[in-house]
């Protein structure tokens, strides 16, 4: 385990969730490496804490009433696209996971994580780099496992067979530094190649994605 | 989805035919029963028919007394059009018969009025459900034609009628046409509309049951799978924690309309149903990721039972607090990576017992006509790769 937990600059996070004893229990843990600069328990509260604190990092909960987690995302990012967020959640249900991730998060963790990894996941966020559970990865497969249709844009709407690779690594379980060991890879490559998943996971317009978390939803 | 088993042993003296009918199966059922071609029979009826209309009346009397065979087998092979075809062939009959017989009203009401129930007919025609993909293609073209023919036809008929009835406008014949005319109408557009609305109520309630569990879902997850994940993550004990991990569980797979079983149902299910055994008696989470899924078959209950085993060997020596499960269902291979991250073992010390264990997962998969192979060093874990062909065998 090596966290950087020494960093002369701590960073600045925002957390936003309407479970008030969850909000306090993972601001006390937070509070020993980041700087909490702000929390809050409902959609509007979250808006305008989060601009007038300008954090580095927000901890987004994906399920509170009034729009939830992609709401706050949505009105954030128009006006200060520069903040990060990290969407928390207790689901992992299909929906709520596309959902968050095209609205911009950079990464989707499930409530349960352990403290040293959701620490860890916020650091990764800060860097500009994404973060994918095992799940997300699955994810990623599975909605990219078909073939796309015709005059579909290459660049977007399928992953290279390396970023299938590392995908799948994750998915096995893989923390980011084991799959750079796996496959004699630079942990910084392997970053690169998950960001670029991230991004082609916000901008494909590939049908299979939508029809991919609709399938799975609540029947 | 409901399957009904026929009895085989109930056997009447006559049953229309499931599988060879062109309007009610009872020339079929006749054919059956006599081991002959229902060509001949068929042929016979119109014979008969033609000779005064024995043939139709016969005809009449076999549909009543011959019972409709079971569902289950009702699938008709014969085409649509032809089934249409043949119809229409009856109806014409029936017609010439009635001319025959002097049951008529004079052609020139009853050939307009034929006309107008014909258009009517046309328009009522639909696709079924299974010539729905491709019709829909097609659909915009065809629906066109068909509306301008039926209605075409529909007030060739109501006019020629009308202009045909016109002198004796009033005169009783006239008035049961008109009748007949409307109930053809409603003949033809009736079903549609009855499907059309049976289909609406039906949506509405599959939307309401569905916007009833969402929001139920969503309660929940603001609610009490909160708490289940704060309880775990928690310094409490490993039994309440396990609690937790237990309910949440639980609670996720009703929501998401999991069925548990390993034997049936899908290979995804199979494997969640898995874990939530393993987790129930170890203090272990079990995070189980499957791309693509298939339906179990025995093959694959072998796979998810070595897997179980995997899991297991993983929660009971490896004193990590977690497992991965990765499923990888591919077009002809479906593979499976157990692993855990704890103190592993190096292969000069694996024990008399550890070989039980890793027996017990090859030979089983081997059996399958898979394959195992199994990565761990100590200090960094342990991870297991089984794979197996896929398909029947």
């Amino acid at each position: 385990m090596d966290p950087p937990r020494l960093r002369v600059k701590r960073i600045r996070v925002f957390l936003v969730d309407d479970h008030l004893l969850f909000l306090s229990g993972v601001q006390a843990e937070l509070g020993r490496e980041f700087e909490v600069v702000g929390a809050a328990s409902d959609v509007v509260d979250a808006i305008e804490g989060i601009r007038t604190t300008r954090p580095d990092v927000t901890l987004l909960d994906v399920h509170m009433p009034e729009g939830g987690g992609a709401a706050v995302l949505e009105a954030v990012t128009a006006t200060h696209p520069d903040i990060r967020f990290l969407a928390l959640s207790v689901s992992d249900a299909p929906e709520d996971v596309i959902t968050v991730i095209r609205a911009g998060a950079r990464g989707y963790v499930t409530k349960t994580i352990a403290p040293d990894d959701l620490a860890e996941a916020v650091q990764r966020v800060h860097e500009g780099d994404a973060v994918f559970s095992p799940r997300l990865a699955g994810f990623v497969l599975d909605a990219f496992a078909t073939d796309p249709r015709v005059g579909a844009d290459p660049e977007l709407d399928l992953l290279t067979s390396r970023e299938r690779e590392v995908l799948r690594l994750i998915a096995r379980g893989y923390a980011y530094r084991e799959v750079a060991r796996r496959l004699h890879l630079s942990v910084k490559t392997v970053e690169t190649h998950v960001s670029a998943v991230l991004r082609k996971l916000q901008l494909s317009n590939r049908h299979e994605l939508t029809r991919w978390a609709t399938d799975r939803r609540l029947v | 989805m409901q399957e009904t088993h026929s009895s085989t042993l109930r056997s009447p003296l006559l049953s229309r035919s499931a599988r060879d009918r062109f309007v009610t199966g009872t020339a079929g059922g006749i054919a059956e029963r006599l081991r002959v071609d229902p060509t001949v029979i068929r042929l016979g009826f119109v014979l008969l028919t033609l000779a005064g209309g024995v043939g139709l009346l016969l005809y009449g009397l076999s549909f009543v007394v011959s019972p409709e065979p079971e569902p289950e087998t009702a699938s008709p092979q014969v085409p649509r059009h032809m089934r249409t075809v043949a119809t229409g062939a009856i109806v014409l009959g029936s017609l010439l018969v009635l001319r025959d017989l002097g049951l008529w009203f004079g052609d020139p009401i009853v050939v307009p009025a034929a006309v107008a129930v014909l258009g009517s007919s046309i328009l009522g025609v639909r696709p079924d459900a299974a010539g729905r993909h491709w019709t829909r293609r097609l659909g915009s073209v065809i629906g066109v034609a068909r509306a301008v023919v039926g209605f075409g036809l529909v007030g060739v008929g109501m006019v020629w009628l009308v202009a045909a009835a016109g002198p004796f406008a009033i005169s009783f014949g006239s008035i049961v046409l008109a009748a007949a005319v409307a109930a053809a109408l409603s003949l033809g557009v009736g079903p549609f509309v009855v499907r059309a609305l049976r289909q609406t109520a039906d949506e509405r309630r599959e939307r309401i049951r569905s916007e009833e569990r969402a929001a139920v879902a969503a309660h929940l997850h603001d609610s009490v799978l909160q708490t289940l994940a704060l309880i775990q993550r928690s310094e409490s004990s490993p039994e309440i924690a396990t609690l937790a991990r237990r309910q949440e569980r639980e609670l996720r797979s009703w929501l998401y309309g999991r069925r548990i079983g390993l034997s049936h149902g899908r290979l995804g299910e199979a494997l969640e149903a898995m874990a939530d055994r393993v987790e129930e008696h170890h203090p272990v989470s079990v995070d189980v990721v499957a791309v693509g899924d298939c339906a179990m078959d025995d093959r694959l209950l072998t796979m998810v039972e070595a897997c179980g085993e995997a899991v297991l060997n993983a929660a009971r020596h490896s004193g990590d607090s977690s497992v991965s499960v990765f499923v990888e269902v591919g077009p002809d291979l479906v593979e499976a990576f157990v692993r855990d991250r704890g103190r592993g073992f190096s292969p000069e010390d694996v024990g008399e017992d550890r070989h039980g264990i890793a027996h017990s997962i090859r030979d089983r998969i081997e059996r399958a006509g898979g394959k195992t192979a199994i990565s761990s060093a100590r200090g960094t874990g342990t991870e297991v790769h089984l794979w197996i062909p896929r398909g029947s065998a």
